[in-house]
């Protein structure tokens, strides 16, 4: 006889009297600030309170917020350390550029574009993350960082082969498309894409393949497919990201995704605690606000110890906090709201 | 009726040193034997061997009349074989209900698109796996501790959430790695009460290995006793116990 059958039978009997997982009526709490903020930014802007320099920083906060998560996807939930993720983060954004530069712009196209870069970046990541995936930690971050410097190099000869992608001097005449509500309704749409991804049994396969790869496969969890599932995924969403990117600010320059590019976001994640959506999130937010605040705060005489003041922060972060601001915590409504 | 598990002429080197020597061993459905042996015997490389973690230099091992060599050991264990580690393997980080309700993935139900749009199936699917995986919890005596971080618990929780871990895989063929070591004998007496409940109540085959001596001969019905990775006798606790050559293996030649 089987030996799973009784228990078969037991699960099945808790479908039926467990089922009843009522929502609160958090999800509203939830939805109330975000709505506030989506509100104050739009009329702020509108009623020129916000100048135009300001609203193109708060929507780099949120594509930057996306380009951690996806990161955090690979690093702080599948354990894969990834040093390569501005590549996949332009590949997107190349992508994406290419297609409005040359099919022009609107409600269709725009969206149309966005979706080829996330699955360009998503292909690519699959392509390389097959050989490289076998590879772990300091290995794998090498050939990660090996693989961003081929995809800069790449794009910076790009015009060679395709002229319109401007190569070494940079793509111009990308039209301009990228908004707050794109950008922020997106990026709610990537917290809620990564959160229930990692409340679910996918999830946890990705999250127990970064606790312990050997317990993982043995309690029969695919180890290869879940690192290439996570890889793939995080690799997508900072396409996605960089398909906003490039129509936010109409020009692309190979230096915007090198290497720097993938250690800022590394940084994010790392400050923000990995393993936490909320983490990301805030330090992706205050990274990017405090770098463009310093600009305006600190007197013009000591502006270029911008540059000091804010790595001084991450040392600090880094003393204070080893973990992450969040240290994989989560707030409250980012945790699945039926019972535990 | 054939042999759940069947092992002929298994053998691995590990560079010039035989680590398993034509090794072989049967195991019928229900049984619960022993495997034994000083250190290095090779014990624990058979176990590695059987899950597929090491692929072994030569040898056949049948499971339910199939091969295994050559699986991943996913898939391995999705045929039916959990096992334990001898130095504790958990999630640690994670907290104990999710490192058994991992171990349920394969019996999830869902997929990915389910999750993220948080299907009516999903939540039923996922309710049913944690209300699963309290019972395998409750069955271990760890459900008080479902909300814990498993690296937070006691030496001997540990040993019983791996269980509770590997029955999660719902598998035909348990491979308990010392599942005693570092208990003291109140501990031991509750594990082998947890073992002999867990076979009876999921119809499981048991092989483990061993060094506590009076845990073996109490609960194994049978014994095989490795050497440098042979296998040198087989038979009852009562039998192994008389053998001159397991004797001397534990004890070392005597001076005539």
């Amino acid at each position: 006889m089987n030996a799973g059958t009784g228990r078969e039978q037991r699960v099945e009997s808790a479908e039926r009297g467990g089922a009843q997982a009522v929502r609160p009526r958090g999800r509203w709490l939830v939805l109330a600030p975000v709505l506030a903020i989506y509100l104050i930014v739009m009329g702020t802007s509108a009623a020129k309170i916000l100048n135009p320099y300001w609203q193109q920083i708060i929507q780099y906060a949120c594509i930057m917020t996306i380009s951690a998560l996806g990161l955090n996807v690979i690093y702080g939930y599948t354990g894969q350390f990834s040093l390569g993720h501005a590549a996949f983060y332009g590949i997107g954004a190349y992508t994406a550029a290419f297609i409005t530069k040359s099919w022009g712009i609107g409600i269709v196209s725009f969206p149309i574009a966005l979706a080829a870069g996330v699955a360009a970046a998503a292909l690519v990541a699959f392509l390389i993350g097959l050989p490289i995936l076998r590879l772990t930690s300091d290995y794998l971050g090498i050939a990660t960082l090996g693989f961003g410097i081929i995809v800069k190099v790449l794009f910076d000869n790009a015009d060679a082969l395709i002229p319109s992608l401007g190569g070494s001097r940079g793509m111009t005449g990308i039209p301009h498309y990228t908004s707050f509500t794109w950008v922020f309704v997106l990026a709610i749409g990537t917290v809620l894409f990564v959160r229930n991804f990692v409340f679910s049994t996918t999830g946890r396969a990705c999250i127990s393949v970064r606790e312990n790869e050997i317990a993982a496969e043995a309690i029969g969890i695919d180890t290869v497919r879940y690192k290439t599932l996570g890889f793939v995924m995080g690799c997508a969403i900072g396409g996605l990201a960089g398909g906003l990117y490039a129509h936010l600010y109409t020009f692309l320059h190979p230096m915007n995704i090198d290497f720097l590019k993938s250690i800022d976001v590394l940084l994010i994640v790392v400050i923000g605690g990995l393993g936490s959506i909320s983490g990301t999130v805030v330090a992706a937010c205050a990274w990017t606000l405090l770098l463009e605040g310093l600009r305006v705060i600190l007197p013009s005489e000591i502006l270029d110890w911008r540059l000091v003041i804010y790595p001084l922060v991450l040392i600090i972060v880094m003393l204070l906090r080893p973990q992450g601001l969040f240290g994989g915590q989560e707030f409250k409504f980012l945790r699945p709201g039926a019972k535990g | 009726m054939s042999a759940l598990l069947s092992i002929r002429h298994l053998t691995k080197d590990f560079g010039g040193l035989r680590a398993v020597a034509d090794f072989r061993l049967e195991l019928n459905e229900g049984e619960l034997v022993g495997l034994i042996g000083p250190n290095g015997a090779g014990k624990t490389t058979v176990f590695n061997l059987i899950t597929g973690m090491i692929p072994p230099t030569s040898g056949d091992i049948d499971f339910q009349g199939r091969t295994l060599i050559g699986l991943r050991p996913y898939r391995i264990a999705h045929r039916g074989i959990a096992r334990t580690f001898q130095n504790i393997r958990l999630f640690n980080d994670l907290s104990v209900l999710d490192n058994v309700r991992i171990a349920y993935h394969p019996y999830a139900g869902y997929g990915l698109a389910q999750a993220v749009l948080r299907t009516p199936r999903f939540r039923k699917a996922e309710d049913a796996l944690t209300e699963a995986a309290r019972e395998l919890l409750a069955v271990v005596k760890l459900d008080e501790r479902a909300d814990d971080a498993a690296r937070n618990l006691p030496y001997g929780d540990q040993r019983r959430l791996e269980i509770a871990r590997a029955l999660a895989v719902r598998p035909r063929l348990l491979l308990l790695d010392e599942p005693a070591a570092g208990m003291n004998p109140g501990e031991i007496e509750r594990l082998m009460e947890l073992v002999r409940r867990i076979r009876e109540r999921f119809a499981l085959t048991i092989l483990l290995i061993e060094h506590q001596m009076r845990f073996v001969m109490q609960i194994c019905e049978r014994l095989t006793v490795m050497d440098f990775g042979e296998v040198i006798a087989e038979g009852t606790p009562q039998e192994v116990q008389a053998n001159a050559k397991v004797v001397e293996a534990y004890l070392g030649k005597g001076p005539c």
